[in-house]
């Protein structure tokens, strides 16, 4: 435990050093502050140069704002890695056994271990999706799992991201930058490298083309535009893949097969790696009036001629009400215990449980169901009376649409911020692939509450990344 | 390529080059407002206005056609859309759109460009500062452009941005010539007051020509070198010869790139046939104005030649 009653992922309560921290803290104790700040001036340049930006609903002007970059890494050891590991490719095929079982038999509803009413009644569910199988019966190829960390040995999974995870380009890019600005740490200790991801996304959406193809699959991805917050990254990704970025006016389907509009003519797409959300996929399916998508895309999809990565429907199995089932699923499917743990989760139908809650708001932190990024949700111990009062009247009206959880004592890093460097909140989201085989890169992208004492990392919320290093001991 | 990634290649490319020509007709407004005592010198802007194509977007923002109105005008409004923030802001956006299509070189050079521009505020810019300014935006195209040639595959994204150059480049010349053609008629010759060489140095400038002029010539200027220089020169690089030169030798390597022909290509032969194959004196016998007019039409032409056979969209 550091001083401050967090677990600090490198210091001690004692301040002694913790040893996959060693080398960073003895390099830390030898930059004057002044060099440091130099850093964090150069990693702007870097990445301003390059041209990401994050953009921030609900703050026009901010458009092209960049999300602050920390220059400490965050150091993983080799054996806390391949703990980690294990249990995030458990709970992904599990995810993805339900995902297959939902679609098609449905057999943990009829078994009774998890309430239709999740299923039928959740917006996420796709019904369109019912009885059609994709390539290798794969539904989630790219997958996102948030971690935090409360102590030496205890993990918690905060949420499973199985529609379309963000937040690979920073890694990359994270990483890059580390390697101009610290080339001395990296001499001096073994990290573990990430820059094979876009090759392997790549092999991934091959490998689940539709069959019997002539020559290798063709692959697009496909991005609402220049407008959407995580454009960077779609543009990156499909450079870093040598593979075409589009938007939705750059395809049609015409007989049941998808095409782009290129220079000479039509040209037949594959795969379609799609950044757009399921809702603006097919005007012809789901809503109508979306410009964002291609008419016919999932007719197409449904005839086995493209591929559409991740499928429609996943989000059924990133559900925060479906969250609290998947060790269920774990047990369910695979017959094994979980890894990895839930964080406890309150289900505010329930009314026991609902009760208890309004009691102990001030203790909790309340997320909407359906929400993301950090907006609509309430940090207990840091919110006002009033923030308290409104939460719990909107509780009390729509109670199903809310889930709970206990404050997490989330881990903290050294992180350099203007009074110096100070421990920060910190959560991580390794990524997962999953085509012919599973791989999981080794690291993943750590955000950190950059205000003191927050536990809200979001980027929209002003956190921020920092690269994250799994050492190869 | 995809049709939409070809037009964002041709029209970044064709933006540059037009905020580089906005500067150079501003910096020679600049040089003519420091002599604005000299008779004629008042209309100079409103040519330059009228060359850049812009007098009547100008005419509906202000009333007099001072200096200061057209150096804002052309530098900051966002009401005039060639002005040059509008352009640098509308080149980056397509550069965005079309960041695997280009390379890191050519992306950083645009991206610092528009980042330095969108930063600069309008009241910083006074009359001392604008010529190292107005320097800077050329140094900024010349940047931008030596990116590309020097950082990119020869491929049919590098062909889409050379072609969206020259059209760009071509057109504006013309367009120079045009606003002024009639002191460079050969009567013109005969008077050769001093208005006229002020006239005739403010073309030469507005093309980046009154130094290789003599280089060439070897002489004072003369309308008919003039003329010859801008139009028919092939060694001149703003010269429509020189610009249609580079549009044809493109779009054969295009042909080669992609193994057909397409109905633009008939059209780009058409248009050296009959355009390019007169001497001087024929231009003059039918009309230097109604050259200049057909050119601009024709080039224009083939730029929508150009979008409807590649697809762009």
């Amino acid at each position: 435990m550091g001083d401050n009653g967090y677990f600090d992922e490198m210091t001690e309560a004692d301040g002694s050093v913790r040893q996959p921290y060693q080398i960073v803290s003895q390099w830390l104790n030898s930059q004057p502050s002044r060099s440091l700040k130099e850093l964090a001036r150069d990693a702007e340049i870097i990445f301003r140069r390059l041209g990401i930006t994050f953009a921030v609903y609900g703050d026009q002007d901010a458009d092209e704002r960049l999300i602050p970059f920390d220059v400490i890494p965050r150091i993983i050891s080799g054996d806390e890695w391949r703990r980690l590991e294990r249990g995030i490719i458990q709970r992904v095929r599990a995810l993805s056994a339900f995902l297959n079982d939902i679609y098609n038999r449905q057999e943990i509803v009829r078994a009774g271990r998890l309430p239709k009413r999740l299923v039928v009644n959740n917006n996420a569910y796709c019904p369109q999706m019912m009885g059609f199988t994709p390539p290798r019966g794969i539904y989630s190829h790219i997958i996102g799992i948030d971690i935090v960390r409360t102590g030496p040995d205890q993990f918690f999974v905060l949420e499973d991201n199985v529609r379309t995870p963000s937040g690979v380009s920073y890694m990359l890019e994270n990483r890059e930058a580390m390697l101009h600005l610290a080339p001395d740490l990296f001499a001096q200790l073994r990290v573990r490298p990430v820059e094979d991801y876009p090759e392997q996304l790549r092999q991934t959406l091959q490998s689940v083309a539709p069959p019997n193809l002539d020559g290798a699959p063709k692959i697009a991805v496909l991005t609402p535009g220049i407008h959407n917050s995580a454009y960077f990254e779609h543009s990156f990704l499909a450079d870093q893949m040598g593979v075409e970025l589009c938007e939705g006016q750059d395809l049609y389907v015409d007989d049941g097969c998808a095409y782009m509009r290129t220079t000479l003519g039509a040209e037949r797409v594959d795969v379609i790696y799609r950044r757009v959300g399921d809702d603006h996929l097919d005007p012809l399916t789901f809503i109508p009036d979306s410009l964002l998508g291609v008419p016919g895309i999932f007719d197409a999809y449904r005839a086995g001629n493209v591929t559409i990565v991740n499928a429609p429907g996943t989000g059924i199995a990133d559900d925060k009400a479906v969250y609290n089932y998947v060790p269920e699923f774990i047990e369910f499917y695979l017959g094994e215990r979980p890894l990895l743990s839930n964080v406890p989760t309150y289900d505010c139908a329930n009314e026991d449980e609902c009760a208890y809650v309004l009691e102990h708001l001030e203790e909790l932190v309340v997320k909407e169901v359906h929400g993301a990024g950090g907006y609509g949700m309430m940090v207990g111990p840091t919110s006002t009376k009033k923030e308290r009062g409104e939460f719990a009247k909107r509780i009390k009206a729509r109670p199903s649409n809310y889930i709970v959880q206990p404050t997490l004592s989330l881990s903290t890093c050294p992180t350099f911020v203007k009074s110096g460097i100070a421990p920060r909140h910190v959560d991580l989201r390794p990524f997962v692939l999953m085509g012919e085989q599973i791989r999981i890169t080794p690291g993943g992208l750590t955000r950190v509450a950059l205000k003191q004492g927050s536990l809200v990392v979001n980027s929209s919320q002003g956190g921020g990344t920092k690269d994250t290093w799994v050492l190869e001991d | 390529m995809l049709g939409r990634n070809a037009a964002n290649l041709f029209w970044l490319s064709r933006l540059m080059e037009r905020a580089e020509n906005m500067a150079r007709l501003l910096d020679v407004g600049y040089r003519m407002s420091l002599t604005a005592g000299l008779a004629g010198a008042g209309d100079h802007l409103g040519s330059m206005l009228k060359a850049a194509a812009v007098d009547t977007a100008f005419a509906s923002r202000h009333e007099e056609t001072s200096f200061s109105n057209v150096a804002h005008f052309m530098l900051f409004d966002r009401e005039n859309p060639s002005s040059i923030y509008n352009c640098l802001e509308q080149a980056r956006t397509n550069a965005r759109a079309v960041r695997t299509a280009m390379t890191q070189d050519m992306w950083s050079s645009l991206n610092d460009t528009w980042l330095e521009y969108a930063r600069t505020h309008p009241n910083t810019i006074t009359a001392n500062r604008l010529p190292a300014f107005l320097g800077w935006i050329k140094k900024s195209a010349h940047e931008f452009r030596g990116a590309l040639l020097s950082t990119h595959l020869r491929n049919d994204g590098y062909c889409f941005a050379q072609l969206g150059n020259f059209i760009e480049r071509g057109e504006n010349t013309a367009r120079i010539l045009d606003v002024k053609y009639y002191v460079l008629l050969p009567r013109s010759e005969l008077v050769g007051s001093d208005v006229d060489i002020h006239q005739w140095a403010m073309i030469l400038r507005a093309a980046s020509a009154h130094r290789s002029y003599r280089h060439v010539y070897h002489d004072r200027y003369r309308a008919f070198n003039i003329a010859e220089f801008l139009i028919l020169k092939r060694e001149m690089p703003r010269s429509l010869s020189f610009c249609y030169d580079w549009i044809a030798s493109t779009m054969v390597q295009l042909t080669a790139f992609y193994g057909r022909r397409e109905a633009c290509h008939d059209e780009c032969d058409q248009m050296g046939q009959d355009l390019f194959t007169q001497s001087m004196e024929d231009i003059f016998r039918l009309g230097l104005h109604e050259f200049l007019s057909e050119y601009i039409a024709r080039n224009n032409a083939l730029s929508s030649a150009i979008a409807e056979s590649y697809n762009f969209h």
